[in-house]
């Protein structure tokens, strides 16, 4: 089986490529990459070719930051389910977080998710697995044993680890084991309550609010700890001015701290909220205006190393209540490419930056040989098409959910073919 | 005359010329209720439910009374005999209700937005009795028929309001309101107490009693929900006391002709000195009858007022 991908313009950050390139694919792995490509006559048939005029070719999107639900709430996303809606919004790998049901806190959860992804043969999934056994931020799981069971990163996402001790022997033994450790950074007791960001939109509609100090004290705690062990961490779902600011000067500093934001934190604001829309709840709330400035300059200075779905699918069960009793969550696979491209488009950042924030970059925070196109390497492409029109209907989706802020814009821009190990899991032209 | 909306949602969505007229309706309903035979046929035929999902004595019993006083029927429904203790989702009871076809529900409820959430579901009119922490539209219409009918004006005169301006839901529909009228608020508590921005809303902030009432010609008072102190919200009741209650001692610092409001219940010695409560300035009385003539005045301009 060969493919042969004609005429696209190839961006490729790994090997500071940005130009029209053919690119041949053959068992699973990128064969050439180069000017007209030849194919001999009697190999026509053997051949698929795709014909990429006018489109972009790039490596693979990979998405950190994604909620699978399976185990335990398959009614809301199952590795299925939300490894189709991976192939449709142009990723060829994703990281799923362990606050499932049980919690992915031990080899045969990562084991079963594994199974159910192979099962599935759409993107490859990868599980991060939980900081603490039960994300109850007490005792560490067993990190050795969960890494050679196919586990890339720790984290208690959607649970802050409180107990500074713990955070540093996680950072610590994450080191040894040259595994990242993914921080949801929030100091709960003065988040507590809270539906909502903390500001003018709040006391407005006199819901208790999240502050954003509630995020930027512990990312200053990470950074500190980091720091002090000679460690590194990844900063999870970016929201503030004061993370971005943070961020910046640790890394000024040379501290080896990471980031992600997602594509909500630099397309919407604590405004969207006045409706009292339950899409528009999620965790770390919608910040202000210029919270939402300071990460689009963020991305653009590189603060932010990564664009992260932070996929996170609720049913009408949670959703359809009200607003303070509602589940926080936005699903984000199908739309986050779409949506980060209007970065491009308003000239904040260049397409360069955008895929080494959606393919290079989360493929290095994750020590993963996915990333790059460069002859050999495993063939999970992403073609785009930067210029296709479409509308987001929620009813079209591939995830099982529907809690998407964005039902009904119009969008620029889409991953139009989604090849995953040389194999086209996904095609629209 | 009729209002702009179908709903009363909040003071928020509110014109200045839908208020004047449903102050102006209101004024002629107080008489009604000064009557011998307190009834008037308006709203004959009429239902109403009053979904209360969160308690309430007042202003259950005010909507009740303005709405057997236009001759409508009232249901009443409370949230320890609502099926909602039974699991059922505010969505589905809200379905079954429209199903039965009233013409107005006037609900209550401990959440935020639950009176919108209802609108967008339900084709009949909803008039919100109070949201969480969010708007109380006929208090603050209350408020403002009192402020009217005592002082003649509500435009340019200057209005205190203490207490928990963060949790009020009557500060908000107030300063929304008093604020389009034209009049000047200052609120006043301790900080904690003062959700973030609010001067943006348009009032002057102060954390001192005697700056909140110097000048005022209307001082309004929150009640304190003690169980905050839980929050830390403040130290003690007796320290808030000490800081924020309105006093005889403290009232001789405002004007001779300072008038004093409380949406109520009150906390004797809390926020309020049982001799101010009860005294000549107090229009606290005032405020609860003129509740029922605001209420029939949105029930007739909603359901009626053809």
């Amino acid at each position: 089986m060969k493919l042969l991908l004609r005429g696209g313009r190839v961006i490729d950050p790994s090997q500071n490529i940005d130009a029209e390139l053919d690119i041949l694919v053959e068992n699973g792995k990128i064969a050439s990459l180069d000017n007209n490509i030849s194919i001999q006559e009697d190999d026509t048939d053997k051949i698929t070719t795709l014909d990429c005029t006018n489109v972009i070719i790039v490596p693979g999107l990979i998405d950190m930051h994604t909620h699978l639900r399976e185990p335990g709430h398959e009614y809301k996303e199952t590795v299925q389910s939300g490894a189709s809606a991976a192939i449709a919004g142009g990723f060829t790998s994703i990281a799923c977080m362990p606050n499932t049901n049980p919690v992915n806190d031990n080899r045969s959860v990562t084991e079963f998710i594994l199974k159910q992804a192979r099962h599935a043969d759409m993107a490859h999934i990868y599980p991060v697995a939980a900081i603490s056994k039960g994300s109850d931020g007490t005792i560490l799981t067993e990190f050795g044993d969960l890494k050679n069971a196919g586990t890339v990163a720790f984290s208690d996402d959607g649970q802050p680890v409180t107990n500074s001790l713990l955070m540093r022997s996680a950072l610590e033994y994450g080191y040894s084991l040259d595994m990242p450790i993914i921080s949801h950074c929030e100091e709960m007791s003065l988040s507590a309550g809270g539906s909502m960001n903390e500001g003018f939109v709040s006391t407005e509609l006199g819901l208790k609010g999240i502050p954003a100090i509630a995020e930027d004290i512990m990312v200053e705690r990470d950074i500190s700890l980091a720091e002090y062990t000679n460690t590194s961490v990844h900063i999870a779902h970016v929201s503030t001015i004061g993370s971005v600011r943070a961020i910046r000067e640790a890394k000024q500093r040379g501290i080896r701290v990471t980031s992600e934001t997602a594509p909500h934190y630099f397309t919407l604001t604590d405004d969207a909220v006045r409706e009292f829309s339950t899409n528009t709840k999620v965790y770390p709330p919608l910040r202000s205006e210029k919270d939402m400035e300071a990460i689009q300059e963020g991305l653009q200075d590189g603060t932010i190393d990564a664009i992260a779905s932070d996929h996170a699918p609720h049913s009408s069960i949670e959703k359809d209540v009200e607003f303070e009793y509602a589940a926080s969550g936005i699903i984000g696979l199908e739309t986050s490419l779409s949506l980060s491209l209007k970065l491009v488009d308003n000239g904040i950042i260049s397409l360069n930056q955008l895929i080494e924030k959606m393919s290079t970059s989360p493929a290095r925070i994750l020590r993963i040989r996915k990333g790059t196109l460069s002859v050999g390497a495993d063939a999970d492409i992403t073609v785009i098409d930067q210029h296709k029109t479409w509308t987001v209907n929620v009813n079209d989706f591939c995830s099982k959910s529907r809690n998407c802020p964005f039902h009904g814009w119009n969008l620029k821009g889409k991953a139009v073919i989604t090849i995953v190990g040389g194999v086209i899991k996904y095609k629209e032209i | 005359m009729k209002l702009s909306k179908k709903n009363v949602l909040g003071i928020r969505d509110l014109s200045k010329e839908d208020i004047n007229l449903i102050l102006d309706t209101a004024e002629s309903f107080v008489e009604v209720s000064t009557r011998t035979i307190k009834k008037v046929p308006t709203l004959r035929g009429k239902t109403i439910i009053n979904f209360f999902i969160e308690a309430s004595t007042r202003t259950r019993t005010s909507f009740e009374i303005a709405g057997k006083r236009l001759s409508a029927d009232t249901v009443n429904i409370s949230a320890t005999s609502s099926s909602m203790i039974k699991g059922e989702t505010l969505t589905d009871t809200a379905k079954t209700l429209e199903a039965m076809n009233p013409d107005i529900i006037v609900i209550r409820h401990s959440a935020v937005g639950a009176p919108h959430m209802l609108a967008r579901l339900i084709k009949q009119s909803i008039i919100n009795a109070g949201d969480g922490a969010h708007e109380h539209p006929t208090q603050a219409l209350l408020d403002m028929l009192t402020i009217r009918n005592k002082k003649g004006k509500i435009a340019g005169l200057k209005i205190a309001i203490v207490g928990d301006i963060a949790h009020s839901r009557v500060a908000r529909s107030n300063i929304l309101g008093l604020t389009l009228m034209g009049a000047q608020v200052t609120v006043c508590g301790p900080a904690m107490m003062m959700p973030r921005d609010v001067e943006k809303m348009g009032v002057s902030v102060t954390y001192t009693m005697e700056e909140a009432i110097k000048d005022a010609d209307i001082i309004m008072m929150l009640r304190i929900q003690l169980e905050r102190q839980n929050e830390n919200l403040f130290p003690s009741d007796r320290e808030y006391a000490q800081n924020y209650c309105l006093t005889d001692r403290n009232i001789q610092r405002a004007k001779a002709d300072v008038l004093v409001m409380h949406p109520g219940p009150i906390n004797r010695g809390v926020e309020i000195a049982p001799d101010i409560a009860d005294g000549v300035k107090s229009l606290i009385l005032k405020q609860v009858t003129n509740g029922v003539a605001v209420r029939m005045a949105l029930l007739y301009l909603l359901a009626g007022g053809e």
